[in-house]
């Protein structure tokens, strides 16, 4: 079952370099500067891809999805900030949390995977490589996008770390959090295989 | 007689005695981060059902706070509901700790009212865990639930004189209780010597609803009920089912197929009555009430609680075999006055995404329950942590919150991405190692140099603030003044410190 097609600005969405084996509803959107991190413009559906030391990268990440209409679910944050989830864009109606499924967590993230667009989970104990496969495969056969923080035990489509962050607007005593420069490594499978940095602001929060 | 002659038993702060706290012992439950039941001792301390669980923390610094376990409060008020119905078979539960049933029958088998409360009060005070049980008898539910908080009975035809002196509060209906005030009604009394009709023009249906209940009426004029129209839903399990997530979840989709056929037929239900039935011909029914009118959601939850309460409760009390057989009957059904349910949420913008959606999310709350599943309201507040609410997830969702008003003081975005619910503890020094200070006038005296968290040691880079935010200056007792401070530490990393009363704690971290 295919997702409800969502308006998609071609233009924007598809980068040059796209294999022709790849077509804009493939993709989960996401906005410039952050499509910068993904080869092919943002997470082919289907895919798995880990996210690590930044809960805001992730969340920037999902943004431009939730916004275009699709759901999407936290399984496993019980501190995840939602005042900034919503700042960056994510539309709340659209977004469920799971703060504490405890032993559920892969039960809980397989059921969500069914229906929602894309799915973020941290296993609160460590994840167990049939449970990570078994999640992988969903993924894959749903065509969903599968965001994983904390330790993976499997290898993922996509591996994003963040490296180093510089904020603006702040000094000694003065001004406050504006903007931010994130500096982030990512490697993977296939296109992504050769590890590469890549600089960029996180979106502005609003 | 109007109004149905009713027994109401009480048990006060059920979730606490659910829970085996003492009622000495400051304690409260919280639930969705919300103060939802406290015991006496807590309440000495200022704590109120309502209030945010880090202001209650506040008020009381040694509240002991425990989680709301449904299941826990429904094992404990099983046996009580079990005792009272050798006195009266048709006992109607509200939720538990809070159940009625009519005096008609029982109280002249007993010998009199007075005679039946003392009865009933012995019947349930054994088996209510050691809480605090009170009953009371009036004309009417309304003003039978205030007789049990009273602990009194009140003679038949004086209910309205009993309920004259209580003030509009106690309608539980805030935005109407507020308007009544401010006209100058501020008791039963005053609401009940106005004028039916002119309730009814000012203030509509629930105006109407009000008024009757001021005058000691039932909610729903006798007049109004109708007989329950064969409407019984039913589903035959083959296998017997055992557990009670796949049954609440069958029981959902009978509660939605009941609610569909009353809509049709423009009427609501305050009552039912579940039936459940195993392989070995055991049978469990239990009357359900609910406060306004039942929907689909609440009848399933009812079945939840009844099966959880049989199934999961004490062994020798439990079936010997799984369900075979779960009905639920409408037994008490109303006119519908003016309330229409929307099909989804907003009604305009569902899409086959959404449906979707919205199909795995009921699976799962049939998988990990109800409350695990939740969803993000923008709730207005100078805090980070209030700013937005996590409430239990269903359709149709609540209208986000645009954010106004607006809130001064609030900090400006970016909000922080990991808001810590627990706001651990941390100590702010100096260069040379003292802890910094802010004055009241809200001047940093020294500069902030590191962060210590246990072991963990945080050279501060940048840093911004105070934010300062006066709360609730107006009353003494609630009164609190907080620094809010942005800080960067060496490895990119940004935090959202408060400092208040010379502690300093997390509230959320840039991560």
């Amino acid at each position: 079952m295919a997702l409800a097609p969502v308006a998609v600005d071609l233009s924007t969405h598809l980068p040059a370099n796209l294999p022709t084996h790849v077509g804009a509803f493939d993709i989960l959107p996401v906005d410039p500067p952050l499509d910068a991190l993904f080869p092919y413009g943002g997470p082919l559906r289907g895919s798995v891809v880990a996210v690590e030391g930044s809960a805001s990268l992730m969340l920037a990440v999902a943004a431009a999805a939730s916004t275009q209409g699709w759901w999407g679910a936290a399984v496993g944050f019980p501190a995840l900030g939602l005042a900034a989830a919503a700042e960056v864009g994510v539309d709340l109606a659209r977004f469920v949390v799971v703060p504490t499924p405890g032993e559920q967590w892969a039960s809980a993230a397989a059921v969500l995977l069914d229906g929602l667009g894309f799915v973020a989970v941290q296993p609160p104990r460590g994840a167990r490589a049939t449970e990570a496969r078994r999640l992988a495969a969903r993924t894959r056969e749903r065509r969903a996008v599968l965001l994983v923080t904390g330790a993976w035990p499997e290898s993922v489509d996509l591996r994003m770390r963040l490296k180093a962050s510089e904020w603006t607007g702040i000094g000694g005593g003065y001004g406050r959090l504006t903007d931010r420069r994130i500096t982030v490594t990512v490697s993977g499978r296939g296109a992504a295989s050769r590890e590469r940095q890549v600089t960029t602001w996180l979106p502005r929060a609003h | 007689m109007v109004a149905t002659r009713t027994l109401t038993v009480w048990c006060p702060d059920w979730p606490m005695v659910a829970a085996g706290v003492a009622p000495d012992v400051p304690a409260a439950a919280v639930a969705a981060d919300v103060v939802t039941a406290c015991t006496a001792a807590a309440r000495a301390w200022g704590v109120r059902h309502g209030l945010r669980r880090r202001e209650a923390q506040r008020r009381c610094p040694d509240l002991r706070l425990v989680e709301r376990e449904e299941t826990a409060e429904i094992h404990a008020f099983e046996p009580v509901v079990v005792a009272l119905e050798v006195i009266c078979p048709r006992v109607e539960v509200v939720r538990p700790g809070l159940c009625l049933f009519a005096t008609k029958g029982p109280s002249r088998y007993f010998g009199g009212d007075g005679a039946l409360a003392g009865v009933t009060l012995d019947a349930a005070a054994g088996p209510a865990s050691g809480g605090p049980v009170r009953v009371g008898i009036a004309d009417g539910r309304f003003a039978s639930a205030l007789a049990a908080r009273a602990n009194t009975v009140v003679p038949v035809g004086t209910s309205a004189a009993f309920l004259a002196s209580y003030p509009v509060t106690v309608l539980d209906r805030p935005v109407l209780t507020d308007l009544l005030l401010r006209l100058g009604l501020p008791t039963l009394g005053d609401v009940a010597a106005v004028p039916s009709t002119k309730m009814t023009a000012r203030f509509g249906l629930d105006g109407a609803l009000v008024h009757r209940l001021c005058r000691g009426l039932d909610e729903v004029p006798v007049t109004a009920r109708v007989l329950p129209p064969e409407l019984t839903v039913e589903e035959h399990l083959d296998p017997p089912v055992e557990t009670v997530e796949p049954l609440a979840f069958i029981a959902k989709s009978l509660a939605d197929t009941l609610q569909a056929e009353l809509a049709q037929r423009a009427l609501v239900c305050t009552r039912v009555l579940v039936e459940v039935e195993t392989e070995h011909g055991e049978t469990r029914s239990r009357l359900w009430r609910y406060d306004q009118t039942f929907t689909a959601g609440a009848v399933a939850q009812r079945v939840r609680w009844q099966l959880t309460g049989w199934l999961t409760g004490p062994s020798a009390e439990r079936p010997t075999a799984g369900i075979t057989l779960l009905r639920i009957t409408p037994d008490e059904v109303h006119r519908d006055v003016g309330r229409q349910l929307r099909l989804f949420g907003n009604a305009t913008d569902a899409t086959e995404a959404d449906e979707r959606a919205v199909m795995a999310l009921t699976r799962l709350q049939g998988l990990i329950g109800f409350e695990a599943i939740r969803i993000g309201v923008m709730a207005g507040g100078r805090q980070v942590a209030d700013s937005v609410q996590l409430v239990p997830w269903s359709e149709p969702t609540p209208p986000p919150y645009d954010g106004t008003p607006p809130w001064p003081g609030r900090l400006p975005a970016p909000s922080p991405s990991v808001v810590h619910p627990d706001l651990p503890p941390v100590q702010v020094v100096d260069a040379a190692g003292a802890p910094v200070r802010v004055s009241n006038r809200g001047i940093v005296l020294t500069v902030p140099h590191r962060i210590l968290m246990g072991d963990h040691v945080v050279d501060i880079d940048q840093w911004a603030g105070p934010w300062l935010i006066d709360q609730r200056w107006w009353d003494s007792a609630e009164h609190r003044r907080t620094a809010l401070f942005q800080m960067v530490s060496a490895d990119g990393v940004a935090w959202l410190l408060a400092a208040s009363g010379g502690r300093w704690v997390v509230e959320g971290m840039y991560d």
